[in-house]
C-alpha cells in the first residue's frame, strides 16, 4: 500500500477541468482551446508513453492499458486489420462518470480513441454509448463536428447503441454487437477476435480521455497524481447516503473518507460502503479510512472497479439491499452459460431465504454455490455477483444472524437505497 | 509441454459425456455443468480426455497445451 503521491499535482480536476468550471459541454474550439492541438505524431509511441505513464483501464478491471494496446496491435499486425471500440456503455446502474464524461468532453475521449486507432493500427473507431440516454446523439454531433473542421486524423468514427442488459458492456458482448451479432459475451478475448472477427481494442471511455492527456502531456505530468502502482486522476461515482450525490474526479490513491468528502460527506451515520458497482464488494465502514486504489483493496476482496461508491447507513439493512441487488443482477444475465443462468438465480434466492425466511440451511447451501459458481462463466458477470454476495456474508455477518433468528433490521421500514431498475423488459432483445 | 481440459461454457448445454469418460478430470455441477480439474491431463487420462474431447456433443471441451 502506498500513500498518494501528490507532490507537484495542483488537486485540480483534469478530465473535467472545463466542466467544473463552466457546468457546459466542451465543444471544439473550447477543447482545442484548452488542450491544443491533436498530437498525432504521439501515436506511434502510444503503448510505449501509456505504459511509462502507468496508466490503468478505468471500465473495472485496471489493466493495463499500454499491454492492452501492444497485444492488440501484435494481433492487428498478424490479422491486417484491427479495430477500437470505445466503451461508454456504462450499464451499471449506479454510475454516471462515463456519461458525464461523454456529454462533458466528447472530443477528449475522442482524441484518445483516435490516438488509440492509429497505435493499434485500425481504420474504423466505434462508439459504443448507453442506449436512450441522448448520448448518441451528442457524439454524432461531436464526431461531425472535427470532421467538419478536419479535426483528427480523418479514421471513420461512428456509434452504437447495445442492448441495455448488465453483461452488454462488457467487452465482448459490446464487440460482438458492434459487429452486427448480439449484446451477448463470446468465449473469446475481443484482442484477438473482436469487430467482425479483427483483433479489438475495446477501451473505456475514461482511458481514452486520460490517454489523450497524456499524449499531450507526457507521462511525467500524469505520475504527478495518484500512486506510484496506479497513477493519474480517476473519476468516481458516489451515491447513497452522502449530502451531494454526483461524480467527482479525485487522484487515486485518496481515501474512501476522501471521496466521501468530496460529495459532502455522510449523511448519517454509514454501516458499510459498496464499492467498484454491482459486481463489486461491501466494505465495512471503518474501511473508508483505506486508499481506494487496487492495491490497497485486494487483501479485502474489494476494488475501486468503475469507481462507483454508495454510501449504506447504519439504519439500513444491508442483507436485503443485497438481495434485491444481486436478483436483478441474476436476471441480468446473458442465458449462455449454464452456471451462471442457474447460479446466480439460486444465489439470489439463497441470500433471500436467508434475509427473509429464517432458512438456516441455505446458508452453507449458498457458501457451496458461491464456490462452485465462481469463475465458471465465459465472462466476469457470475464472478461480480459472487463476490457481492461474499462480502455482504462477512460484512453483514452479525445481521444474518439476527435474521435467522427472526429478528430483522429495524432498516427494512426504509425506503430502499441502492437503484435497481425494473426488470429488463425482455423486448429491449440482444441487438 | 502440459494439457489440460478447458471448456466453452456458452457452447455446453451441459449432456454431461465429459464426466462420464473421464471422471478423475471432470465432475458436474447441481445443475449437470462440468467442473474441469484444474490441473494437467496426467499421461495415463490422455487417452479418455481425447475421447471426451472428441464425443462432446456441443464440441464445447478441448484440451489446451500450456
Amino acid at each position: 500500500m502506498s500513500a498518494p503521491q501528490l507532490t507537484s499535482y495542483d488537486g485540480r480536476p483534469r478530465l473535467l477541468a472545463g466542466w467544473a468550471a463552466t457546468n457546459r459541454p466542451a465543444g471544439l474550439a473550447e477543447h482545442a482551446n484548452a488542450n491544443g492541438p491533436l498530437p498525432l505524431g504521439a501515436a506511434p509511441q502510444l503503448a510505449a508513453i501509456a505504459t511509462a505513464a502507468g496508466l490503468r483501464g478505468r471500465g473495472g478491471a485496471w489493466f493495463p492499458t499500454g499491454r492492452k494496446l501492444t497485444a492488440v496491435a501484435e494481433y492487428g499486425s498478424r490479422a491486417g486489420s484491427a479495430y477500437v471500440v470505445v466503451n461508454g456503455v456504462e450499464s451499471e446502474p449506479a454510475a454516471g462518470k462515463d456519461k458525464l464524461l461523454l456529454r462533458a468532453v466528447p472530443h477528449l475521449v475522442l482524441d484518445g480513441a483516435e490516438l488509440a486507432a492509429l497505435a493499434v493500427g485500425a481504420r474504423e473507431i466505434t462508439v459504443a454509448v448507453h442506449r436512450g440516454t441522448g448520448l448518441a446523439a451528442v457524439l454524432a454531433a461531436a464526431i461531425a463536428e472535427r470532421a467538419g473542421q478536419r479535426w483528427g486524423s480523418g479514421l471513420t468514427i461512428t456509434v452504437a447503441e447495445p442492448p441495455r442488459w448488465y453483461v452488454s458492456s462488457e467487452s465482448t458482448a459490446v464487440a460482438n454487437f458492434v459487429g452486427g451479432g448480439p449484446g451477448k459475451p463470446r468465449d473469446e478475448s475481443a484482442y484477438r477476435y473482436g469487430v467482425k472477427g479483427k483483433p479489438t481494442l475495446v477501451s473505456n471511455a475514461e482511458t481514452l480521455a486520460h490517454l489523450a492527456l497524456i499524449a499531450r502531456h507526457g507521462p511525467e505530468w500524469f505520475r504527478q497524481a495518484g500512486t506510484p502502482e496506479t497513477p493519474g486522476t480517476a473519476l468516481f461515482t458516489v451515491g447513497g447516503a452522502v449530502h451531494r450525490r454526483a461524480v467527482y474526479e479525485l487522484p487515486v490513491g485518496a481515501t474512501g473518507n476522501d471521496i466521501l468528502r468530496m460529495a459532502g460527506g455522510p449523511a448519517e451515520p454509514l454501516q458499510a460502503v459498496l464499492l467498484g458497482g454491482y459486481g463489486g464488494s461491501w466494505l465495512a465502514a471503518g474501511a473508508t479510512s483505506l486508499p481506494f486504489t487496487p492495491e490497497a483493496l485486494r487483501p479485502l476482496n474489494a476494488s475501486p472497479g468503475a469507481g462507483v461508491l454508495l454510501a449504506l447507513p447504519a439504519g439500513a439493512c444491508g442483507l436485503a439491499e443485497t438481495v434485491r441487488v444481486a436478483s436483478w443482477m441474476a436476471a441480468q444475465n446473458a442465458r449462455q452459460c449454464g452456471p451462471c443462468f442457474n447460479g446466480l438465480p439460486a444465489i439470489a434466492d439463497d441470500l433471500a431465504r436467508i434475509t427473509w425466511g429464517r432458512d438456516h440451511l441455505a446458508v452453507n447451501r449458498l457458501r457451496h454455490r458461491l464456490g462452485i459458481v465462481d469463475g465458471r462463466g465465459a465472462c466476469g458477470h457470475p464472478d461480480g455477483v459472487v463476490r457481492l454476495v461474499a462480502t455482504a456474508l462477512t460484512v453483514f455477518a452479525d445481521d444474518i444472524g439476527r435474521h435467522l433468528a427472526g429478528h430483522w433490521c429495524a432498516g427494512l421500514a426504509r425506503q430502499p437505497l441502492l437503484p435497481v431498475p425494473p426488470p429488463t423488459d425482455p423486448s429491449e432483445g440482444w441487438r | 509441454m502440459t494439457e489440460k481440459l478447458s471448456v466453452n461454457m456458452i457452447a455446453c448445454d451441459g449432456h454431461g459425456v465429459c464426466a462420464e469418460l473421464v471422471p478423475e478430470l471432470v465432475r458436474l455441477d447441481e445443475w449437470g455443468y462440468p467442473i474441469l480439474a484444474p490441473s494437467p491431463v496426467p499421461p495415463h487420462l490422455a487417452k479418455h480426455a481425447r475421447r471426451a474431447v472428441t464425443l462432446c456433443p456441443k464440441l464445447a471441451l478441448t484440451l489446451k497445451t500450456s
